[in-house]
């Protein structure tokens, strides 16, 4: 569960975020430049907003007006990066267990690595280096790391624009179904309209800091 | 208040020949031998590169000795300028020779790196334009490495003028002659006389500090100039 | 004469000492200035860097004027320990140390100034905090420049030879390193000595750049993220 109501200046024009989310994707669309990375960048905590407030789960973890600030570290949010930003210095496995909570501390899935690498078709590549697979591979072992970490909230900036159109609607479809398998709400970042009217239960097109059009949830029967 | 007559300047006199000398000689030799070593594709690159550096890990004294052993009097380069009544040893063409050898390797080093940064498409680029190598050269590698050769010329002025082991052996301070003005700071600190020594110290700074100012200055100058012929 | 071996321990035990205390402090300080902004930071990083620029006899004479026995830090530890550090193998190893820092801190903070912020954010994003992102992703990634950097302060270290010989003298047996033994092995006429310990430093001292440079070759792909190229 999501709700965030922030302002944002920025350089060339002031970014106005009012989204809710409680289950299902959200995919924020709009041309480059116009703040899609700054909304996810500022609700995982790794920019701070100038103005307002960013709930999650009913937590607040953003409020300029009770001076809220939680550290991105506390924010049980997992982050997939346009690049993917896989350590290069690490295998596969230890990408995805990088962020893997304590044992004790957070028992309700009880994550097993093994589990959610065959999930995402990944187990084969455990032992490999990031510069020893391929694009798409490399988009399962971020998705991996960031779902490892049992996060309330997933973040996707961009997760696809890099791959080629197979490997891409095969990631669609199991984005899709990934997202109903762990039953957490996902933002996701595109600037593919198609993309987005696929994948977004809601879609919020944006134009230089303004959210222009909200089309509601359409697709209840997808998620069934 | 320090009292500076009596102070013989000839320490100031015979550094900054030596400096500006050095510095006018690594500036083109240090070019030529980063426009050599880029181009180059040959096996001995390693090698060239080494004995081109090798000055800069080098300890002064032993770039003293080496130099001693190439111009003294039995040294290949000692008997043939002896031939044309020259010598080198202990006379000031030895503050200039110790000078150019320690500062040259910096010289070399920046300017290869900032030329080896260049995006090889603009010189392709001029390339299909028609332009001859030589224009390329002039009017686009050294205007595009300009910041790369600045500071290379400045960490070179900088060396050329604190070297003191290598000018000490080869030049060996005879004081109105080849005593500059880091051995007249060790000879005078040596002899307890550390007023003397701070007179030194604080003209070696101010000399350091106009030459690095006029450097930036005139790289920001250059800077504008290349940012209007498509730097990013 | 007779082939001393000395001057060599005490060059090696002085540059091993000065590479010690050089990576002690110049990875923290790196650290904090390739990812911080404070304050003053220019200044910091200039007195760190300035003993680059400066000749060697200049550094001599400021470390007299501080570890001098009327210099400030010279008086305590007269004072408080009964030790001196002018003519001593200790004053060395200090002004070794302090001319390679700057060599050590560059190569140091470049390397982590490179490495990509995006994979410390990632790290942020996965719950770690900033010692771990620290000890677990920067310093791993700039692990190539921090070796770069060890072996440039040790030349460096192993050569250094105006600020020794100002402030640490040249006792042989005592504080006489080799550059020093070669200057006054060369001056006495010994060039025997000389000649053996400058073979010995032209060897270390092109082994030392030819490594470096086939490292940076070598480890130029492997240091940046993982996002590009399959």
């Amino acid at each position: 569960m999501l709700n965030a109501h922030f302002k944002k200046d920025l350089p060339t024009f002031d970014l106005e975020v009012d989204i809710s989310l409680s289950n299902g994707i959200l995919a924020l669309v709009g041309p480059s430049g116009a703040g899609k990375t700054t909304i996810l960048q500022c609700v995982a905590g790794l920019q701070t907003p100038s103005w307002g407030e960013i709930n999650i789960h009913d937590k607040a973890v953003f409020s300029s007006d009770h001076g809220i600030d939680i550290p991105i570290r506390n924010r049980r949010i997992g982050y997939v990066f346009q690049d993917y930003a896989l350590f290069p210095h690490m295998t596969v496995e230890k990408n995805v267990m990088y962020g893997k909570p304590k044992k004790g501390n957070i028992p309700n899935k009880a994550l097993n690595v093994s589990n959610v690498l065959d999930m995402l078709k990944i187990g084969h590549l455990r032992n490999r280096y990031p510069n020893q697979i391929s694009g798409g591979e490399k988009q399962r072992v971020a998705l991996a790391r960031a779902l490892m970490t049992e996060p309330e909230l997933l973040l996707l900036d961009e997760p696809l624009s890099a791959l080629d159109q197979d490997t891409r609607s095969t990631l669609q479809q199991e984005l899709l179904k990934l997202q109903t398998q762990w039953k957490i709400p996902f933002i996701l970042v595109t600037h593919d309209v198609q993309e987005a009217e696929m994948l977004g239960d809601q879609i919020i097109k944006l134009d230089r800091g303004k959210q222009e059009e909200i089309k509601g949830i359409k697709k209840l029967h997808k998620a069934q | 208040m320090i009292d500076l007559r009596g102070l013989d300047f000839s320490p100031l006199l015979i550094s900054l020949r030596a400096v500006i000398i050095a510095t006018i000689v690594t500036f083109f030799l240090g070019i030529a031998a980063a426009c050599f070593v880029s181009g180059y594709r040959g096996k001995f690159k390693g090698l060239i590169d080494g004995v081109l550096t090798l000055p800069l890990v080098l300890p002064p004294t032993v770039v003293g000795f080496l130099l001693l052993l190439l111009f003294g009097k039995n040294g290949p380069l000692g008997k043939l300028l002896m031939a044309i009544g020259m010598t080198v040893i202990f006379s000031w063409p030895a503050t200039v020779i110790a000078a150019s050898v320690v500062a040259f390797p910096l010289m070399y080093r920046t300017v290869r790196s900032a030329f080896e940064q260049i995006d090889q498409n603009i010189i392709n680029a001029a390339r299909t334009l028609g332009v001859s190598e030589w224009k390329i050269f002039w009017k686009i590698t050294i205007p595009l490495s300009w910041p790369g050769v600045a500071a290379g010329t400045v960490l070179a002025f900088a060396r050329a003028l604190g070297d003191f082991g290598a000018t000490l052996m080869i030049g060996g301070n005879i004081p109105g002659k080849t005593l500059t003005i880091p051995a007249a700071i060790f000879f005078a600190a040596e002899s307890g006389d550390m007023r003397k020594a701070l007179v030194w110290v604080i003209l070696i700074f101010v000399i350091s500090l106009i030459v690095m100012t006029l450097m930036n200055y005139w790289t920001d100058y250059q800077s504008k100039m290349t940012a209007t012929i498509g730097r990013r | 004469m007779e082939f001393s071996f000395i001057p060599i321990i005490l060059s090696l035990k002085v540059a091993f000492a000065s590479v010690i205390i050089v990576a002690c402090s110049s990875i923290p300080i790196a650290g904090l200035m390739a990812k911080r902004e404070f304050l003053g930071k220019d200044v910091v990083e200039s007195i760190i860097t300035l003993p680059l620029v400066l000749p060697p006899s200049v550094i001599g004479f400021m470390l007299l004027v501080f570890f001098g026995k009327n210099g400030p830090l010279g008086k305590l530890l007269e004072q408080w320990f009964h030790t001196r550090i002018v003519f001593t193998l200790e004053g060395a190893v200090i002004a070794a140390a302090v001319v390679s820092l700057p060599l050590m801190y560059q190569s140091v903070k470049v390397a982590m100034e490179s490495v990509d912020q995006n994979l410390e954010k990632a790290a942020r994003t996965l719950g770690a905090g900033e010692l771990k992102v620290f000890f677990t992703i920067t310093l791993p990634l700039a692990w190539n420049g921090i070796v770069a950097g060890l072996v440039l302060a040790f030349a460096r270290s192993l050569g250094e030879f105006g600020a020794t010989l100002m402030i640490a003298g040249n006792i042989p047996g005592k504080t006489q390193t080799m550059p020093l033994a070669i200057y006054f092995a060369n001056e006495s006429g010994d060039t025997r000595q000389a000649s053996i310990l400058v073979i010995i430093m032209t060897v270390f001292s092109f082994l030392v750049i030819y490594g470096l440079n086939r490292w940076g070759k070598g480890s130029k792909r492997d240091s940046r993220g993982g996002g590009n190229n399959a």
